[in-house]
């Protein structure tokens, strides 16, 4: 389970969030809404860790994670531009997590093809990730993002500059993807039709 | 445009091309490549120039990341810490660098700490414009990929700065390869082929060996920028960090805090110590160097021959023609870089040609040129502070070249739409732009002219003593007392140039508003 409760942030004097909560449950997909500049992303980053917020409580699994620096929440994010790795290939973006973790060579060769295969980029292994279509682009940052079996995944705006047929075929398959894993998700966009569309539960921020 | 193009091919193209007629002249090049001091040379140049550039990039890559990336209090402070020791003297940072170093270490050791200590500022500048320039995006998806800050530095940060890194190691290479005023004032008596050459030309006698050498060197440093122009750095500067970011946790702070901590520490313990060991006699506390610097007689009947504030003053003459002379030249050429475009491009990249010629190959080619009929102008007051002039050119052109490139010529025409004459057009639009660029040059110009070594040591054969001679010959003078004298001019001379670079930096800020 993750949870954030009662998140404040500011930036340069500015209130980008005031004493904000949201909480998602085991297995289950929560669509955070809002319009933009109400700090959906902010709290998404609060919640990676990205952001220390003025304010306010993230938890997994009960534990208060607040304190803890990004790379020890073991919490999955799919950017909203990828931010995959410019200078390695498909696999070797996807293996990454693996390779922090010190997962052997084998094992990771093996568990790459399993989650090529998940978001149906069977084979894409040695391309570089600058000849990716951008629907490509955003299945590669969804495998990297699962690869290290985070205990809760981040979606930030993952569909948005998409194509309305590849956004919609995008929508399902994502949102099937995950439940497939059973990762709970929290999933950041401005769209109410997606919102619909991929959720188990809707929430508003404003 | 006429005289910019005149005065450089007066005062380089033809040195250069006398200098080259030289070797080609000289039966000894080949006995000058096979010279086996030769080698020994060239290799002294490239190994410690290597072992200098590994330790600069190795000390001041992280600093560079930690500035290009937070923002926090100090930080400008910091940078211009930086950017005040890039600026000082070459003698003055070999002075410092000497007071700091205990009794018996010297040599080889000394001159590449000071080549380090110089050179940080570069690989900041570089590296941490291109730091501040990166996004922040692929950091954290690192990091929520489970990466911690050691493997994000290594497997994302680097990556992403390897061109920087190239270009700044390549300019930091270059640097120390071709060092002169470090190694005279530091060196064990093993020389650069920038020391060799002023050897040969001066102390030896040997102008032909000396100009066969100036083309050696030119070649290596050639080669280098040719073999690393590719991968060019970006052209942002390090106060960019805009979008820096703000510092979190514990552990940013504590990289913060040592990154600060180092920088600083670099950039004025050495200085510290130059200062402390003026003011120390041969027992303990003393201000009698500072007393004596105006004094030929220390004591009664005794003198040591070379007279510190008269090489001051010297100096500030020399440099103030020298600066007049650069900023003009410079100053035509930026103009005309905006009024007529492609003539002025030419103008611009040729100007900048003395920057890949060494300063004492730019004064070696005057000593060759300039020495017989028409043109015997060795004895000549104005030819050292042409020489120095020839050094600085590039300094203004380059300080001011982006912005006169970016001065598009069709609003000048606008102007002249509106009424306005050719001149008070290239007044009332041009000039606005450029004036503040152009006095950041001639701050630079007048530093550069000031604590110019190379090739004042050759134009200044007829007994000119600059200061950064005097502090030289002071410092390879045994006695406490002279040696005191030597690190109080130097001390004289860092305040000065930095003075100017702080005075002018001012007035260009003072005025932004």
């Amino acid at each position: 389970m993750l949870a954030a409760r009662d998140v404040t942030v500011s930036f340069d004097g500015g209130v980008v969030l005031d004493r904000v909560g949201v909480e998602v449950a085991d297995g289950e997909i929560v669509a955070l809404l809002g319009p933009s500049g109400s700090g959906k992303s902010t709290l998404l980053r609060v919640i990676a860790g990205i952001v220390v917020p003025d304010a306010g409580r993230v938890l997994v699994d009960g534990v208060d994670v607040t304190g803890l620096p990004t790379h020890r929440r073991r919490i999955g994010m799919v950017f909203q531009d990828e931010q995959l790795f410019g200078h390695r290939d498909v696999a070797r973006n996807v293996a990454y997590g693996l390779e922090v973790a010190k997962v052997p060579r084998s094992e990771r060769a093996h568990r790459v093809a399993e989650l090529l295969d998940l978001v149906g980029l069977p084979g894409f292994e040695r391309r570089a990730v600058q000849d990716l279509s951008g629907g490509e682009a955003k299945r590669v940052a969804l495998a990297r993002a699962l690869a290290p079996e985070p205990r809760a995944i981040l979606l930030d705006e993952p569909l948005t500059g998409l194509d309305r047929d590849l956004h919609d075929r995008l929508a399902g398959e994502v949102a099937q993807i995950l439940r497939r894993t059973g990762t709970p998700a929290l999933w950041v966009t401005h769209d109410l039709a997606e919102a619909e569309a991929v959720a188990d539960r809707i929430e508003h921020l404003r | 445009m006429a005289v910019p193009a005149l005065v450089l091919a007066v005062f380089y193209a033809w040195p250069f091309g006398a200098l080259l007629a030289r070797v080609v002249d000289a039966d000894s090049v080949v006995d000058v490549v096979r010279d086996p001091d030769t080698r020994e040379v060239v290799w002294y140049s490239t190994w410690q120039a290597a072992l200098s550039t590994a330790l600069t990039l190795a000390v001041a890559i992280g600093p560079a990341v930690v500035l290009g990336r937070y923002r926090f209090r100090g930080r400008t402070l910091l940078l211009g810490l930086l950017t005040a020791t890039f600026v000082l003297p070459t003698v003055v940072m070999a002075a410092a660098v000497d007071a700091l170093a205990p009794d018996g270490v010297g040599g080889t050791a000394a001159v590449v700490v000071a080549h380090v200590l110089f050179n940080i500022a570069v690989v900041v500048r570089i590296v941490g414009a291109s730091v501040a320039a990166s996004a922040d995006g692929p950091d954290h998806a690192a990091a929520t990929l489970g990466a911690g800050p050691w493997r994000r530095f290594v497997d994302v940060t680097l990556p992403s700065v390897r061109g920087a890194v190239a270009a700044a190691g390549a300019i930091v290479f270059v640097f120390c390869f071709t060092s002169f005023g470090v190694v005279r004032v530091l060196g064990d008596g093993r020389a650069t082929v920038e020391v060799e050459i002023w050897r040969r030309a001066t102390v030896a006698g040997d102008v032909d060996a000396a100009a066969v050498l100036a083309v050696v060197q030119l070649v290596v440093v050639g080669l280098v920028l040719a073999l690393t122009a590719r991968r060019g750095a970006t052209g942002v500067p390090a106060d960019a960090g805009r979008g820096a970011r703000r510092v979190q946790r514990a552990g940013e702070r504590r990289a913060v805090v040592a990154a600060a901590s180092f920088v600083a520490v670099a950039t004025l313990v050495p200085i510290a110590a130059m200062v402390a060991r003026s003011l120390r006699g041969s027992d303990g506390w003393s201000t009698t160097a500072w007393r004596t610097l105006g004094r030929q007689e220390v004591r009664p009947g005794i003198s040591l021959g070379v007279d510190p504030w008269d090489a001051l003053l010297t100096s500030l003459r020399t440099a103030a023609w020298a600066t007049a002379f650069a900023v003009a030249v410079g100053g035509l050429a930026i103009a005309a870089i905006t009024v007529a475009r492609r003539l002025g491009r030419a103008l611009d990249a040729v100007l900048l040609l003395p920057l890949a010629t060494s300063a004492v190959t730019v004064g070696l080619g005057m000593l060759i040129a300039f020495d017989e009929p028409p043109a015997d102008w060795r004895a000549s007051w104005w030819l050292l502070p042409v020489g120095q002039a020839m050094v600085a050119i590039p300094f203004v052109v380059r300080a001011a070249a982006d912005v006169a490139r970016r001065s598009d010529p069709d609003r000048l025409a606008a102007a002249a739409v509106l009424g306005a004459s050719p001149l008070r057009a290239w007044a009332t639009v041009a000039l606005p732009v450029l004036w503040r660029p152009l006095l950041a040059g001639t701050g630079l110009a007048a530093a550069v002219a000031l604590g110019e070594f190379g090739a004042t040591s050759v134009l200044s054969r007829t007994g000119t003593v600059t200061a950064p001679v005097a502090i030289e010959r002071l410092l390879a003078r045994p006695g406490a007392l002279a040696q005191s004298q030597g690190y109080a001019l130097a001390t004289l001379l860092a305040a000065l140039t930095v003075a100017i670079v702080v005075l002018v930096e001012w007035i260009g800020r003072a005025r932004r508003t």
